[in-house]
């Protein structure tokens, strides 16, 4: 069995950032990823980001997680691809499938940060060829090159939906419209404004109703939903489109914690069953730390935060990080993130994050 | 935020009514200055931090609106492009007989070229009508997104916010 200080699953903004900011200090890391590339879905977002220069606002994703690369590879971070963390074990040993291989590895600390996967709606029809997820659009249009159709819909009118939009119309493709059930736009009003202006209609209060087509999509009905989200019949619009993209939430990879036997608590506006954990990310379980989307659907800005955040209480526990700089570079990373859960869009999650927290030091009852 | 934009994506003239960030006419009408066009109380401040003239204010909470001070803006463009949410115009009225420009953040290929005749739309893609490219810019600085500025009519400077190139 090899042994760690720290194994961080996930090699997307939030185990990066984790793994660099306990690098940085003397911990020796590992980062176990299943994909063939590391980076997770930032070099997918070739927009630029919103915040303030603290957390690289107007830099693009993807040149965001170059500078993480770079950085993790002069801290001399070994970053280990094609290799999908099977299962968490009774003594705290994690079972990794490394291409054909499967070995048992252990760690001091483990930070789970897998990130989070698409919820999808069925639907008549949902199984054809040109249903796709948001982040399969992504991923051919913006790091393979490859335009995923020509005219689409898009179910969900989130930040998801509104960029991934805007992403395919800069591809090339049309967007017939952007619907969504709920009544009102669920992301950012300058996302939003950013395609309506070149005449891409929203649709709201309306859900899809079928995916017309023998063997891929030729087009899809709508119909609108009342304030109870029932389909008003007669209401119906279809639509000639060859791709209908699916956009409709993410939800937590919490598998592992869950295995590990980390306490749990239903969060619906972070996205569902979520581990819970404290002010420094660790779990319920000692020694187990969780970071980004795993812990809660919110920002890449975000998760790059509660990495560091991770990083540094995983030094300071490890005896890498004395109590007074630890809690100096503690509180700076707090003020950061405070700044992102305000307004109208970030409050709620805030809040919902201090639930946790509050349930993690038992002053209330997880639901 | 008002209803009307929830439901459609844009904002209307009456909502940007309220924006501490457009701009007065009477500073539109002695030259070009930034007109920005952000209502929601979103986590962002690149605006107010690449601003060298201190003509954005956003402030300490990072969720506050953007605030123009138009007679510090000095018509530099760099809000133009490096505003993530692309909600900044620049506007100049003080063109003779009746024409104005309006530059825009763009980030679609291929660019359109100088003297290029296009659609210009308005915030919700209704088109305006023709008008001509006069000044396409893009530099590393820019980081692709490039600007474009079109001539119109005054009375299309508030409403022209995108355009359309035109099949050949």
């Amino acid at each position: 069995m090899r042994r760690y200080e720290m194994i961080c699953v996930g090699a997307g903004p939030a185990g990066l950032a984790a793994a660099i900011e306990a690098a940085k200090h003397g911990v020796q890391v590992i980062i176990f990823d299943e994909n063939e590339r590391p980076g997770g879905q930032l070099f997918k977002q070739i927009h630029k980001f919103f915040g303030s220069r603290e957390h690289r606002a107007m830099e693009r994703g993807f040149n965001i997680g170059n500078s993480f690369l770079a950085e993790a590879k002069e801290l001399g971070i070994e970053v280990s691809l094609n290799s999908v963390v099977l299962g968490f074990y009774e003594n705290g040993a994690l079972n990794v499938m490394i291409g054909d291989r499967i070995e048992q590895v252990k760690a001091q600390k483990t930070l789970i940060a897998t990130g989070a996967s698409e919820n999808m709606i069925p639907f008549p029809g949902w199984t054809l060829p040109g249903v796709i997820g948001a982040g399969a659009a992504q991923t051919m249009a913006n790091l393979h090159g490859i335009r995923p159709g020509n005219d689409i819909l898009m179910v969900g009118s989130g930040n998801v939906g509104v960029i991934v939009s805007y992403q395919m119309m800069q591809a090339g493709s049309r967007i017939a419209a952007v619907i969504d059930a709920a009544p009102k736009i669920g992301g950012y009003a300058v996302h939003a404004a950013k395609i309506a202006r070149v005449g891409v209609p929203f649709m709201m209060s309306h859900t899809i109703k079928k995916a017309h087509g023998k063997d891929r999509v030729e087009g899809a009905t709508v119909i609108r939903v009342d304030d109870s989200w029932n389909p008003i019949p007669g209401t119906e619009k279809s639509f000639e489109v060859d791709t209908i993209c699916i956009a409709v939430g993410l939800n937590p990879m919490t598998q592992l914690l869950r295995m590990a036997g980390c306490k749990t608590a239903f969060v619906p506006v972070l996205g569902g069953r979520l581990p819970v954990h404290d002010e420094n990310q660790e779990t319920s379980v000692k020694g187990i730390y969780v970071a980004g989307d795993a812990s809660g659907i919110e920002e890449a800005s975000t998760a790059v935060i509660e990495g560091r955040i991770a990083g540094l209480a995983i030094a300071h526990s490890l005896g890498y990080l004395d109590d007074v700089s630890y809690r100096q570079q503690l509180e700076k990373q707090f003020a950061s993130m405070k700044g992102l859960r305000s307004g109208s869009h970030g409050e709620q999650r805030g809040k919902a994050k201090e639930y946790l927290n509050a349930v993690m030091k038992g002053t209330m009852d997880a639901l | 935020m008002p209803s009307d934009s929830s439901k459609t994506g844009f904002l209307t003239e009456a909502e940007l009514k309220d924006s501490p960030g457009v701009p007065s006419e009477a500073r539109r009408k002695k030259g070009p200055v930034a007109a920005i066009e952000c209502m929601e109380d979103i986590p962002c401040n690149p605006c107010e931090s690449s601003c060298n003239y201190d003509a954005i204010i956003v402030g300490e909470d990072i969720t506050n609106l953007p605030h123009l001070y138009e007679d510090n803006c000095v018509a530099c463009q760099t809000c133009i492009y490096i505003c993530p949410g692309q909600a900044i115009f620049m506007i100049d009225e003080s063109l003779p007989d009746g024409r104005a420009t309006v530059m825009m953040p763009y980030e679609y290929r291929p660019l359109p070229e100088k003297e290029d005749i296009v659609t210009a739309l308005d915030r919700g893609g209704r088109e305006l009508g023709d008008a001509k490219v006069v000044r396409v810019r893009q530099t590393k600085k820019m980081d692709q997104t490039a600007t474009v500025t079109i001539e119109v009519p005054q009375e299309w400077s508030m409403q022209a916010r995108a355009i359309r190139i035109k099949s050949s």
